[in-house]
C-alpha cells in the first residue's frame, strides 16, 4: 500500500468513527468511537513523524521480520502482568468482599472477565501472535508473507483487547464466558483474525523448506478453528448499529451449546492446538534435538482436533440438553485423554537422553512442569467429564482449579520458557540477565499454582459435598450461606498462591528488561548456581 | 430425520466409518519406508541455526 | 497415489483439511437441536419477557451476575429441595442468550422469583450483607439512584422479535408504556399490559415512586424468574429425551 492511500485510508475511518461517535446511541458506544478515532491518529502521527527515518534506513527486507515479533514478546509481558493482577484482585474480593467497594467499574461481576480476557486473549492471545511469527518463519526459512500486514495485526489485536477491556468495566458484554465483547469488538476481532490467516498462511506459501513442519499445522488448526468458533457463537442482531446492546441469534438450549462449543474450543484451540505448536519448536531447539517421534505428533494432531470439537457438552452435563448430546460430550472428553497425552509424551520423551538439562537449564525445567501441568490437566479434564463426577465438581471451585492448573501451568510456564528462550535472541544479547531470576521465577511460579490448586480442589469437592448433604431428619444439612462462610479460608489459600504466581511474573519482567537494555558487545559468562551449562547453549 | 434414525446410524455404520478411517491413519503414517522423511521433517527447526 | 506428503506440503489442503475435521463434531451435536421435536418440552404458561423484565434482565447480563448465579436445577434430590423442580429447557426458550451460568459462587436463580420480598431484594442488592453476614456479594446501590432507559424499550422488543421472540406488534407498539407502568400500579395503562402478558407483576419494586430506576427492573426480573411454567399439568414421562 502507498503512503497516500495509507494515510487516507486513516483518515476516512477516524471521521467514520467521528461520525459514530456524534451519533452515537449510549456512552459506550460514544467512549469506543473515540478510542478508535484515537488509534487511527496515533497511527497516523506515528507514520508523520518516522517519514524521513524511514526513507533513509528501509528496513533489511530479505531477514526475519522481527519487530513485530519484538513487539509481541513486549505485549506478552505487559498483559500477562495485567491479567495476573487483576485476578489477584478478583481473588482478593472474594475473600473480602469489601474490596469490591460497591461500585459499578470496580464489582466483581465485571472485573471477573477483565481477567479472564486479559489473561486469555491478552497474554496467551499475544504470546501465540509472537510466537507463531518467530516460529514460522524460522521453520519456513522465509520473511513474513505480505509486508507490514503483520504490523497491522498486532497493533489491530491491542485495539480488540482495549475496545474489549474499557467495553468490560463500562457495562458492555454478551454474557458469553471467554466471547462477551460485543458485536462491533467481534466485527473488528474477525477483520484483525482474517489478517493473521493471511499472513500465517502466505509465509507458509513462500516458504524455502519443502515440507510443513508439525508445529505449523497446530499453529494453522488453532488460527482457522477460532475464526470459525468466533464467527459462529458471535452471531447475533445489535438493538441499534450505533449502540453496544445486541441479542444472540440463539436462545436458550441451542445457545448453550454453541457457547460451549465455543468455550471449550477456545480451550481446545488457543490454549492447546496453539500451545502445542509452540511446544513442537521450542522444546526441541532447547533441548537441541528433534522431537522424539514426528509419526506421534501427526496421528495426535489429527486425533485432537477432530476430538476436542466435541467435548463441548460436557459444560452442560445434567443440565436441560437433551441426554444423546450430553453422552457425546462425556464419551468424546474421555477419548481426549488419548491425543492429549501423546502431546505429552511427545514433548517429554524429547528431552529423553538430556534428562540431566532439568538440573542445569531452568528454561527446561519451565518446559518440563508445563508438559507435567499440561499431563495433569488433560487427566482431570476427562475424569470431570464422566457425569457421575461432574455431578459434584459442576458449579463448584472444582472447575476454577482444573482451569488455572491449565492457564498457569501449562500455558503461563509454556509462555514464560518461550520468552525467556526468544528475547535474547531476538535482542542480540549473548544471553539472559540472570539465570539466578529465572530460578526464583520458576519456584514462585510453582509454590503459586501448587497453593492455588490445593486450596480449589479442597473447595470445591468440600463445597459440593456440602450442598448435597442431609440430615438424619431428611432435610438439607447446609444453607447456601453456611457454605460459602466455609470456603473463605480456601479464598485467602488461593489469593496468595496468585501474589506468588504474580510476583514471578514480576521477576521475569525485570530480568527480560535488564536483559534487552544489557550492552550487546560484551560476552557475559553466565552459568547456572551449580556450574553447569549455560540456559542459552547452541544457536547464538 | 429422527431422533431413532440418527441413533440407529450412528450406533453401526457411523461407528465402522470412524474406525477405518483411524486405523488407516495410523497404518499409513507408520508405513514402512515412510521413517527417512519424517526424520528429515523433524529436523526443520534445526535448518536455521546460525541465523538466529 | 495418495501420500500425507501431499497434506504436508500444500497449505492449502491442509487448512481445508482441518476445517473439514473440525467442523464435524460441532455439526453433529448442535444443527440437530434445532429440528429435533423433542429439544423442547411442551410446557404450558411460557411467555415473553415484559420490557421491564427484559430490562432488569439486561442489567442482570450487563453487571455480570451469571459469574456466579447458574439458572440451572440439575435433576438431583437435594438441588429439587433446595431450588425447587428441575430446570426445563422450555423455560429458556425465549433467553438470547441464556444464562444457565457455570459456576455457583452464590446460590443458583432459576426460581427465585415470588420467594423474597421486594423489600428483601432491594435492601440485599443495596448492601448484601447487611441480610445475609457470610455472602461475599458485591452491594449494587448504584442501580437505586440510576434512571432507568425507556426509550428504546420498542427497538430492544423488535429485536427480540427478529431473533425469534413472539412479541406481537402491540406489544412492540406499546412497550415504552408497558414499561412504565408495570412498576406504577396507579397508572391507568395497566389494565392494557395485563393483557398482553399473563402472570404478571405490577408492583412498585424499589419502593421509589418518585423514579423508574434500574433497581426497579432488575427486582421485577428477579421476581418472575420460574415462576411461569405450570408445573401442575407438566407431564415429565411425554418428554422423556
Amino acid at each position: 500500500m502507498g503512503l497516500t492511500t495509507y494515510l487516507t485510508s486513516l483518515s476516512i475511518a477516524a471521521i467514520a468513527a467521528l461520525l459514530l461517535a456524534a451519533k452515537a446511541d449510549d456512552a459506550v458506544f460514544a467512549t469506543h468511537a473515540w478510542i478508535f478515532i484515537a488509534a487511527c491518529g496515533l497511527a497516523i502521527i506515528y507514520q508523520l513523524r518516522t517519514l524521513d527515518s524511514n526513507r533513509n534506513m528501509p528496513e533489511k527486507r530479505d531477514g526475519y521480520l522481527d519487530g513485530v515479533v519484538r513487539a509481541g514478546v513486549i505485549a506478552t509481558v505487559f498483559w500477562g502482568l495485567v491479567g495476573f493482577l487483576v485476578g489477584v484482585v478478583i481473588a482478593a474480593q472474594l475473600s473480602f468482599p469489601v474490596l469490591n467497594f460497591d461500585t459499578s467499574f470496580t464489582n466483581f461481576g465485571r472485573l471477573r472477565p477483565l481477567h479472564t480476557s486479559a489473561v486469555i486473549f491478552a497474554f496467551v492471545g499475544n504470546a501465540l501472535l509472537c510466537t507463531s511469527f518467530y516460529t514460522v518463519q524460522r521453520t519456513c526459512a522465509t520473511r513474513l508473507a505480505f509486508g507490514n500486514l503483520a504490523w497491522f495485526v498486532f497493533w489491530g489485536y491491542q485495539l480488540f483487547i482495549v475496545l474489549a477491556a474499557t467495553g468490560y468495566l463500562l457495562g458492555a458484554t454478551q454474557s458469553r464466558e471467554y466471547a462477551e465483547p460485543e458485536w462491533y469488538v467481534d466485527i473488528w476481532l474477525t477483520i484483525v483474525w482474517v489478517a493473521y490467516l493471511a499472513v500465517f498462511l502466505g509465509t507458509l506459501w513462500k516458504r524455502r523448506e519443502p515440507h510443513i513442519y508439525v508445529g505449523n499445522w497446530f499453529y494453522l488448526a488453532f488460527i482457522v478453528t477460532i475464526a470459525m468458533l468466533h464467527i459462529v457463537n458471535n452471531l447475533a442482531v445489535p438493538v441499534s448499529f450505533l449502540g453496544v446492546k445486541s441479542y444472540s441469534l440463539f436462545s436458550g438450549v441451542q445457545d448453550a451449546l454453541t457457547q460451549w462449543w465455543y468455550g471449550h474450543n477456545a480451550v481446545g484451540f488457543l490454549l492447546t492446538a496453539g500451545f502445542l505448536g509452540m511446544m513442537y519448536y521450542f522444546v526441541p531447539k532447547q533441548a537441541q534435538r528433534p522431537v522424539y517421534s514426528y509419526r506421534l505428533s501427526i496421528i495426535h494432531f489429527w486425533a485432537l482436533i477432530f476430538l476436542y470439537i466435541w467435548a463441548g457438552p460436557h459444560h452442560l452435563l445434567y443440565t436441560a440438553l437433551p441426554d444423546w448430546a450430553q453422552t457425546l460430550g462425556m464419551v468424546f472428553s474421555i477419548m481426549l485423554w488419548m491425543p492429549s497425552w501423546a502431546g505429552m509424551i511427545n514433548g517429554l520423551m524429547t528431552l529423553s537422553g538430556a534428562w540431566d538439562k532439568i538440573r542445569t537449564d531452568p528454561i527446561i525445567r519451565f518446559m518440563v512442569l508445563a508438559l507435567a501441568f499440561y499431563g495433569m490437566a488433560t487427566f482431570e479434564g476427562p475424569l470431570l467429564s464422566i457425569k457421575a463426577v461432574n455431578s459434584l465438581s459442576h458449579y463448584t471451585d472444582w472447575t476454577i482449579g482444573h482451569v488455572h492448573a491449565g492457564a498457569l501451568g501449562w500455558n503461563g510456564m509454556l509462555t514464560f520458557a518461550a520468552l525467556y528462550y526468544m528475547v535474547p535472541r531476538l535482542w542480540s544479547r549473548n544471553g539472559l540477565y540472570s539465570l539466578r531470576l529465572v530460578n526464583w521465577h520458576f519456584w514462585l511460579a510453582t509454590l503459586g499454582i501448587v497453593l492455588y490448586a490445593a486450596a480449589m480442589w479442597v473447595s470445591g469437592i468440600q463445597q459440593g459435598l456440602m450442598w448435597r448433604t442431609f440430615n438424619e431428619l431428611g432435610f438439607l444439612e447446609y444453607s447456601f450461606a453456611e457454605t460459602v462462610a466455609a470456603m473463605h479460608p480456601y479464598y485467602v489459600m488461593r489469593t496468595i498462591g496468585g501474589i506468588f504466581y504474580l510476583l514471578g511474573a514480576f521477576i521475569m519482567a525485570y530480568n527480560l528488561w535488564r536483559t534487552v537494555v544489557s550492552p550487546t558487545t560484551e560476552k557475559s559468562a553466565i552459568v547456572t548456581p551449580e556450574g553447569g551449562q549455560v540456559a542459552m547453549s547452541g544457536s547464538v | 430425520m429422527e431422533y431413532e434414525a440418527m441413533r440407529q446410524f450412528a450406533d453401526t455404520w457411523g461407528l465402522v466409518f470412524l474406525v477405518a478411517i483411524f486405523v488407516f491413519v495410523v497404518v499409513w503414517i507408520f508405513r514402512p519406508g515412510s521413517s527417512k522423511l519424517y526424520d528429515e521433517q523433524a529436523k526443520i527447526p534445526f535448518n536455521d541455526d546460525g541465523e538466529d | 497415489m495418495f501420500s500425507h506428503k501431499i497434506i504436508e506440503t500444500h497449505s492449502m489442503l491442509l487448512l481445508i483439511l482441518s476445517l473439514v475435521v473440525v467442523s464435524i463434531g460441532g455439526i453433529i451435536e448442535i444443527a440437530p437441536l434445532f429440528y429435533l421435536q423433542n429439544t423442547i418440552e411442551k410446557v404450558e404458561g411460557m411467555r415473553p419477557y415484559t420490557p421491564l423484565e427484559l430490562a432488569g434482565r439486561n442489567i442482570y447480563v450487563r453487571e455480570g451476575c451469571y459469574a456466579c448465579h447458574s439458572q440451572m436445577i440439575r435433576p438431583f434430590r437435594d438441588e429439587v429441595e433446595r431450588y425447587g423442580p428441575y430446570s426445563l429447557a422450555a423455560e429458556s426458550m425465549y433467553d438470547h442468550p441464556f444464562q444457565w451460568g457455570s459456576k455457583r459462587t452464590g446460590p443458583d436463580l432459576a426460581r427465585v422469583g415470588a420467594r423474597y420480598s421486594d423489600e428483601w431484594h432491594v435492601q440485599h442488592l443495596l448492601s448484601p450483607r447487611s441480610l445475609v453476614p457470610e455472602t461475599v456479594m458485591p452491594g449494587y446501590p448504584f442501580l437505586a439512584t440510576t434512571p432507568l432507559r425507556t426509550d428504546n424499550a420498542a427497538k430492544h422488543l423488535k429485536t427480540n422479535l427478529m431473533v425469534g421472540v413472539p412479541y406481537s406488534d402491540e406489544m412492540i407498539k406499546f412497550a415504552e408504556i408497558d414499561m412504565r407502568a408495570q412498576a406504577d400500579p396507579e397508572s391507568d395503562d395497566i389494565d392494557g399490559l395485563e393483557e398482553r402478558y399473563a402472570k404478571i407483576s405490577i408492583r412498585d419494586f424499589d419502593g421509589n415512586p418518585d423514579m423508574l430506576s434500574e433497581m426497579d427492573a432488575l427486582v421485577a426480573y428477579l421476581q418472575m424468574l420460574g415462576t411461569l411454567v405450570d408445573f401442575k399439568v407438566y407431564e415429565p414421562e411425554k418428554n422423556l429425551r
